[in-house]
């Protein structure tokens, strides 16, 4: 049987596999990559035998720090990440769920006050299965499915 | 030095709580003074509350401070779209402290952000109140003599009430208290709280109604059950009238027990409990300018 890429390699740069199909949109969201110059292709529902579908995103010659790229654990928990040197995977990641996040999730409480003037959220991790953050500033919780990006 | 405020109930530590107790004390023994002469202090009240309000102003006119502010947002550039970040802006250019109170939940928070000056939570939204928490708490000081070892019986909304979370969590740093919860299923203490006391091995109890149990306790705290905090009016119809405390409920409690309620009481504490000597919540709302004048003073670093 012939295997083939349903999204092609990259010579370097960096992939992020095993995201949730829903995630998708979100995780290009949170990591800006519609401002990348950089090649970008992506694939969803894609075949995954741990997931059922998963999607696949490959971003040419940009690589990524821890504290960049945990933010997003938030949507895609189980997210991996491969660095990609000529051709060859160089280095296997996992994201981690950070203690702190800042700046990308709404609070998904209505009468907190950072729904309402332009500030910059900030939560604490108080659980990481299933995730619940609590906000800084109206010290409501915000859960895993309530999770809406900024 | 940096500043410090007074946001959550959480914000200050045993220590605080007992050096609080005791300032009140001794401003209720000498309530008129002059620590806060020459002081500015902003009461922002964003929403009317007219008791917190004019007791935290009592507290600084006793202290011999001035007051700048306003008492609600129509006589305040926030009707003309001014942004919460601006109107404390300013104000802290002004005023040597804050008081605070505001319709959105976290507004307190991000004013003590962006403030200069410390700043005093007098409530934001449905989420905290700690004045009214100390206040609570110097009131089973004054009648109980101790903080520690109380039983304390909270009964209506448990589930909403935000005063009964603050003082939860602010009894819970003393020795050995009893919590009983009487409240309607609807209105349930929430399980995070309980969790909290489980993890600190805190004995609590839940009954659905008064029962016999009430003979045991040292403070009993009510609350208003409110009928919009119900999806089904029929669920309300049902409960409303259990949850109200009468006179004649009280025949075989403690002597020294006192009943608390933060106001305004509605039906919940029948008038005929008025002239009992274990009604205690027209007190407690005297007490409540004491402990604030122990909070601006501690703030301030004035005692």
């Amino acid at each position: 049987m012939q295997k083939q890429l349903n999204v092609s390699a990259i010579k370097d740069g960096t992939v992020i596999d095993h995201i949730p199909t829903k995630a998708l949109f979100k995780v290009i969201q949170i990591l800006k990559l519609e401002e990348f110059n950089n090649m970008v292709t992506f694939g969803n529902n894609l075949d995954s035998k741990a997931m059922g579908t998963k999607a696949i995103i490959k971003i040419a010659n940009r690589y990524f720090e821890d504290e960049e790229v945990n933010k997003i654990s938030l949507v895609a928990p189980n997210a991996k990440l491969n660095t990609i040197r000529n051709y060859e995977v160089v280095e296997k990641r996992v994201v981690q769920i950070p203690e702190q996040v800042n700046g990308i999730v709404c609070c998904f409480n209505p009468k907190c006050i950072t729904n309402s003037e332009n500030i910059s959220t900030k939560f604490q991790i108080i659980n990481n299965k299933p995730i619940e953050m609590k906000c800084y500033y109206c010290e409501k919780i915000t859960y895993e499915n309530e999770i809406k990006i900024k | 030095m940096s500043k410090k405020d007074l946001i959550s109930i959480t914000d200050f530590s045993k220590e605080e709580y007992l050096k609080i107790m005791e300032l009140s004390r001794e401003f209720e023994a000498n309530p008129s003074q002059s620590l806060l002469k020459g002081k500015v202090i902003a009461t922002l009240f964003f929403e009317p509350s007219t008791r917190t309000r004019l007791s935290f102003e009592t507290a600084i006119n006793r202290l011999g401070g001035k007051i700048i502010g306003f008492s609600d947002s129509n006589s305040s550039s926030v009707s003309k779209g001014e942004t919460l970040h601006d109107t404390i802006k300013m104000v802290s250019n002004y005023a040597d402290l804050i008081i605070m109170r505001h319709p959105l939940e976290g507004s307190a928070r991000y004013a003590a952000e962006v403030s200069d000056v410390p700043v005093i939570n007098a409530g934001d939204g449905a989420n905290q109140h700690p004045s009214q928490t100390l206040l609570d708490m110097y009131s089973i000081m004054k009648t109980q003599g101790k903080l520690d070892d109380i039983n304390l019986f909270m009964v209506g909304d448990l589930k909403y009430g935000r005063t009964v979370h603050s003082l939860l969590m602010a009894l819970s740093q003393f020795q050995n208290p009893i919590f009983n919860f009487v409240a309607p299923p609807e209105l349930a203490m929430p399980d995070e709280y309980k969790l909290y006391l489980s993890q600190k091995g805190i004995r609590y109890f839940e009954h659905l109604e008064f029962n016999d149990i009430i003979n045991q306790a040292d403070i009993i705290y009510m609350t208003r059950v409110q009928k919009e905090r119900f999806i089904d009016p029929v669920e309300y119809e049902k409960v409303k009238n259990v949850y109200i405390l009468k006179n004649e409920m009280l025949g075989n409690t403690k002597p020294t027990v006192k009943i608390l309620h933060p106001l305004p009481r509605i039906n919940e504490i029948h008038p005929d409990v008025d002239s009992n000597p274990k009604a205690y919540y027209f007190s407690q709302a005297r007490n409540g300018v004491f402990t604030r004048m122990a909070i601006i003073s501690h703030l301030l670093n004035l005692r």
